[in-house]
């Protein structure tokens, strides 16, 4: 009696299984059908697109540039005006904890072993300053004997290989096809893997957006034909940016006349920032 | 209004970005989280795959426990985010180069494993609870039989081969999961303390360990309120397996860190500074010595001795405590500790761990204790007790 009502309970689970694995096979197939179409385009967010369209500016071709940025370390005299221009610029939170640039003072003093390295953001300079809206360097070795010091800028070395941009979840994150790392603030979901991936701690999350956010060397005004803000504003030449496919522009010239060096080389990112007059401590 | 950011004490020399703390304890919960799955999942395969019988009255409580712990692991996650309503982008246009693009995935297609490995081993019990019991309680039996109500022995043996299957691919699966979640670390070359290639495999042991301790825990606790005497061939069972595990695992941790100071990389002073300075109470105090090596050699010497009874209960649970808060303490280590040592390899950073708020240690607390309330509401659905008459079949 029992073997009797089982027999046939069991090929009706056994229709309604294969039915479910039937199911499962073609929901399987319509998902994979539109990952198919989904996922090219999805990870295309980080591919440059085929054709020479303009963007984001009409009359601009980003597949005829590519942008390069030089630093003469030997020229900056660390007034930083450079960052000011960056904040005002690129509406960078007014705080002394989130830079797009920023300037690096390496000091060595007489006797001592150890290189002393602070940027603007040091407690102490942020009280010379007065604000942490406004910066200055402190002239805090007046009474030292320095041996030799230097001031080094920094800022996103809009990498070839960027680390960044391969971390990142959702492809927020791209290289352009001139040659610049920018964000998709309307598509970041804000996870800051890109923060902690970057080597040279060129980005930081702005918590009023939600989004991470860098130096995009100016974007918005490099594609219109003006240069950079920090360029702009540079008064003594330290920050050179150009178009490499330009052989006359000046970071051309300042990459051919010059034994140019990049920041970690070893991480095989690739930087785009190429620098003149830095030291051994210099990372 | 001004934008609340916590900002981080530092010594040394650190870029300026560096000085916000980006990951906070959340992620440090999340990957302990992940790993309770996993250690979890390793105890049910035991025994579903590799015929460990000793194992058998916490079998069922390990996938309930794994499942409970698996729905809440991305809440840390979804907390963090600075738009948790875009979480899904990641997975609808996942960016394939991320490693953590693939989690969505991974983690979806592991709690539906789950799900249907539960449902093969439940069946005779949800079968059985659909034609006792009545009301709601009934209706929602009568809707997870999915209309099939054989539990004849041939329907039965047809079950066991599936369970046997999902234990199988669960084994990769769990394992999987989790070894990605190390590589996510370890896979970052931006920090020395974190880029190892050994990472997945030490978060990949510390998980079984701190799984299995978590079972022993539950297991004696649940004795403990049903008023039912502990198998100790059981507790036995889960004994050996911390204490085979937790020996991979500290050999593992300690290779780990020789390498880091045997390569001496740069950046390796400011890390020698670290370990012996702000990190030696966490790291080589907590983690090691309290919650690794006392568990061990108080399990080595129980095993040694024969230990049994009473002595035997408390000795495992104690341990199984110690290890729990050890591989906690590990997760902190990693997370918090590689965020402590800056990037440039020449300062310091302190993390100091707000209490309230989203990212605060009270809301690091609650995630970790949720899913025991919901391990709690399922075992009163789906009794996973060996002795109970209702017990599900295996």
């Amino acid at each position: 009696m029992r073997d009797e009502d089982t027999r046939p309970t069991l090929a009706a689970r056994r229709g309604f299984l294969a039915k479910l694995a039937g199911a499962a096979s073609c929901a399987g197939a319509a998902v994979a059908a539109a990952s198919l179409g989904v996922i090219p385009a999805a990870s295309a967010k980080t591919e440059t697109p085929l054709d020479a369209a303009s963007f984001p500016t009409k009359d601009y071709d980003w597949t005829r540039h590519q942008w390069g940025f030089g630093v003469d370390a030997t020229k900056c005299i660390g007034c930083l005006r450079c960052v000011e221009a960056c904040k005002t610029e690129n509406d960078v939170p007014r705080n002394a904890h989130q830079f797009r640039t920023w300037v690096e003072r390496y000091v060595h003093l007489e006797g001592e072993g150890e290189v002393r390295i602070d940027s603007q953001q040091d407690p102490v300079n942020i009280e010379a300053s007065g604000s942490e809206k406004e910066f200055r360097f402190a002239n805090r070795y007046k009474d030292a004997k320095v041996d030799k010091a230097f001031f080094v800028p920094k800022l996103c070395n809009q990498c070839t290989h960027p680390a960044c941009v391969q971390v990142c979840p959702t492809g927020a994150t791209y290289r352009t096809k001139d040659g610049v790392v920018l964000i998709d603030h309307g598509y970041c979901i804000g996870c800051r893997y890109c923060v902690q991936a970057c080597p040279y701690g060129a980005r930081y999350f702005d918590e009023e957006k939600g989004v991470s956010d860098k130096c995009t060397w100016c974007y918005h005004r490099i594609t219109k034909g003006l240069q950079p803000a920090c360029v702009e504003v540079c008064p003594v030449g330290a920050r050179v940016f150009g178009d490499q496919k330009d052989k006359q522009s000046p970071i051309s010239l300042f990459i051919r006349n010059n034994r140019v060096q990049v920041l970690r080389p070893e991480t095989g990112n690739a930087p785009n920032v190429f620098y003149v007059g830095i030291d051994k401590e210099v990372n | 209004m001004e934008a609340i950011i916590q900002f981080a004490p530092y010594t040394g020399w650190v870029y300026p970005n560096e000085t916000v703390f980006e990951w906070s304890v959340l992620i440090a919960v999340y990957p302990y989280l992940t790993g309770l799955v996993a250690g979890a999942f390793t105890v049910s395969s035991l025994y579903q795959v590799f015929g460990f019988e000793r194992l058998k009255p916490v079998a069922h409580m390990a996938l309930l426990t794994s499942l409970s712990f698996m729905i809440f692991v991305p809440t840390p996650l979804l907390l963090h985010l600075g738009h948790p309503e875009r979480a899904f982008n990641s997975t609808i246009t996942p960016h394939l180069t991320s490693a953590m693009a693939m989690f969505g995935f991974f983690a979806s297609f592991y709690v539906a494993l789950l799900i249907l490995e539960g449902w093969f081993a439940y069946r005779p019990f949800i079968v059985d609870q659909a034609q006792k019991q009545s009301g709601l309680l009934g209706k929602f039996y009568s809707l997870l039989t999915l209309g099939s109500h054989d539990v004849s022995e041939h329907a039965m043996r047809y079950d066991r081969k599936w369970i046997f299957a999902l234990a199988v691919i669960g084994i990769p699966a769990a394992h999987g999961l989790h070894g990605y979640v190390g590589f996510m670390y370890g896979s970052l070359k931006s920090r020395e303390w974190w880029s190892s290639d050994l990472m997945p495999v030490i978060f990949l042991f510390s998980a079984i360990i701190s799984g299995v301790s978590l079972l022993a825990v539950l297991y004696v606790a649940s004795c403990k309120l049903r008023k039912i005497a502990v198998d100790l061939a059981c507790l036995k069972g889960l004994a050996y397996t911390i204490w085979a595990f937790i020996m991979v695992a500290l050999v593992l941790e300690g290779l780990e860190f020789a390498n880091i100071v045997y390569k001496g990389r740069e950046g390796v002073d400011m890390i020698m500074q670290y370990v012996t300075g702000p990190l030696l109470v966490p790291y080589f105090i907590l983690q090691f010595a309290v919650g690794a090596i006392t568990p061990f050699f108080w399990l080595s010497y129980m095993i040694w001795r024969g230990t049994s009874g009473r002595a035997l209960v408390i000795g495992v649970t104690v341990c199984a405590c110690l290890v729990l808060f050890s591989v906690f303490m590990m997760r902190w280590n990693v997370v918090i500790g590689g965020q402590e040592i800056s990037k440039t390899g020449k300062g310091l950073l302190s993390y100091h761990m707000p209490f309230f708020g989203k990212e605060g240690a009270l809301v690091a607390i609650l995630l970790t204790i949720a899913p025991l309330g919901l391990l709690y509401v399922l075992t009163r659905l789906f009794p996973p007790w060996a002795d109970a008459a209702t017990h599900a079949h295996s």
